[in-house]
């Protein structure tokens, strides 16, 4: 998959620190950040914030044929993790023993590379999530 | 030096989980892995993972250092990322990291490159920085994924992990101020990498006595005249490790007992972290050393210098504590086989 140069220097912020938006009207935190707030629409007022860089497993798969890029890490997880402040965000899990990945299971934020890149091209660093003990 | 004091203000450690056995390297190439072992003083190294490089590694060690010690990424005012293994050749690590970390857009950026020595130049620089007035908090990283070529001696040893070192002048955050620093510079091409070339060159025994001896006993030495102080009024001291004896050797030199050097040497757990080496060891003992304890550091980098730190810890240290020790760090790990390890160094020349 090759992305404009552009397009993804406009995600760095949302990849390298997990910035979001929340609404100041009901509270609601949304990652990848929104410019409308789906509870409040017109009466909505977001602000841009980094999410919190802890949560906790909200469901898991194990990744057996992964997709291009991805295709020398498997057997991988990737989970939907549920932050502090209930926002979701989908990652893989790294560094963490298979056992451990469970539903609930804590998790924190990590700074990686994602996918396999190419000789010549721009490194892809991203979020990816750890289980704490 | 002028009146105004500078010191670290916090530190943060990362180690990739992942770790080699010197005797399973040894074993691929018909090697007897005990003597290997014996002879380097290195049990196991640390392996970078196929997601993680210098960048991702000097990110963590940051992102710890912040939230351990209640530092503001706002306030950091220059990064400084020292390597000899930064992942683009051109495009710098240090925006990345200053970016990942959420500082401002105004601040000091420079990636390094002294073969071992980087990290500590780093601080170096930092350190004038903050005496000057010029900024309040500057970071300086040591950061490698070091690479030795298959069968070559340096595989044996060439280890990855990174130190994320906070430099500031307030008092009342200080949690170790450097006394004084100083460097040894020579032309000694002791150990190279030319550009485009993926493993680098060194020259072997070469790389001792007029090498790694010379420059880390000519900096400790220059710094033993400047501050007046003997090897045996440091409570704790960490000499850059490119093997477990190398540092053995400087220490009893100068002096220093092994008892003082134990905490910072690494490398027989991790490997030679190269830019981090030094760092890391420091972060070790500050992990542990008490209010008023003097503390040596020199690093090396090949090329050849020597940067030594005279550092005393301050009161502050029983307040602000790393949340998890570098030895405590390192005992968490996942032994990887030869083949998975090439695997995650990128070695497989078919993928
Ligand atoms: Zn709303």
């Amino acid at each position: 998959m090759t992305v404009s140069a552009p397009m993804n220097w406009r995600r760095i912020p949302e990849r390298y620190r997990l910035k979001g938006s929340y609404c100041e009207t009901c509270g609601k935190a949304f990652f990848p950040g929104r410019v409308v707030c789906p509870n409040c629409r017109r009466k909505g007022k977001l602000k841009e914030q980094d999410m919190p860089r802890a949560g906790k497993i909200f469901s898991y798969t194990k990744v057996h044929v992964g997709p291009t890029g991805f295709s020398h890490e498997t057997p991988y997880f990737i989970a939907l993790i549920e932050l502090e402040n209930k926002a979701k965000v989908l990652s893989q899990i790294i560094d963490s023993e298979e056992e451990k990945i469970q539903v609930g299971a804590k998790v924190e934020l990590a700074f990686r590379k994602v996918g396999k890149d190419d000789k010549y091209g721009a490194i892809n660093y991203a979020y990816k999530f750890k289980v704490i003990e | 030096m002028s009146e105004k004091k500078s010191g670290i203000i916090g530190y943060g450690v990362q180690i990739p989980l992942r770790r080699i056995k010197v005797e399973e390297i040894a074993r691929v190439w018909g090697k007897d892995g005990e003597h290997v072992s014996e002879g380097l003083n290195v049990k196991e190294k640390a392996v970078a993972a196929q997601d993680e490089d210098s960048c991702t590694l000097a990110v963590e060690a940051a992102r710890k250092g912040i939230k351990d010690f209640g530092i503001d990424p706002k306030r950091i005012g220059a990064v400084y990322v020292g390597s000899e293994s930064h992942p683009y050749a051109v495009n710098p690590t240090a925006s990345i990291v200053g970016e990942a970390l959420g500082t401002t857009n105004e601040y000091f950026a420079v990636d390094l490159e002294f073969a071992c020595k980087a990290g500590t130049a780093g601080m170096q620089i930092c350190m004038a920085h903050v005496l000057s007035d010029m900024i309040d908090v500057g970071l300086a990283i040591g950061a490698d994924t070091a690479q030795g070529r298959p069968n070559d001696a340096l595989e044996f040893t060439a280890g990855s992990g990174a130190a994320a070192i906070f430099i500031g002048g307030d008092k009342k955050e200080v949690i170790a101020e450097i006394d004084q620093t100083c460097s040894f510079t020579t032309d000694t091409p002791d150990f190279w990498r030319r550009p485009r070339a993926e493993f680098p060159e060194h020259t072997g025994r070469f790389t001792g006595k007029p090498a790694y001896f010379k420059h880390v006993l000519g900096a400790a030495k220059l710094l033993l005249k400047k501050t007046g102080m003997e090897g045996k009024d440091f409570d704790w001291a960490v000499f850059h490790q490119p093997n477990g004896k190398f540092p053995i050797k400087a220490a009893e030199t100068l002096g220093i007992p092994f008892e003082k050097i134990k905490q910072g040497l690494l490398t027989p757990f991790i490997g030679n972290t190269y830019s981090g080496a030094t760092p890391i060891g420091l972060c070790s003992i500050l992990d542990v050393a008490k209010p008023g304890d003097k503390i040596l550091a020199v690093s090396y980098g090949s090329g050849a210098g020597a940067d030594a730190f005279a550092i005393t810890v301050t009161k502050n240290i029983e307040t602000r504590r790393a949340a998890v020790p570098v030895l405590k760090q390192i005992e968490r790990k996942e032994y990887v086989d030869y083949a998975v390890y090439l695997k995650h160094r990128g070695k497989i020349k078919s993928l």
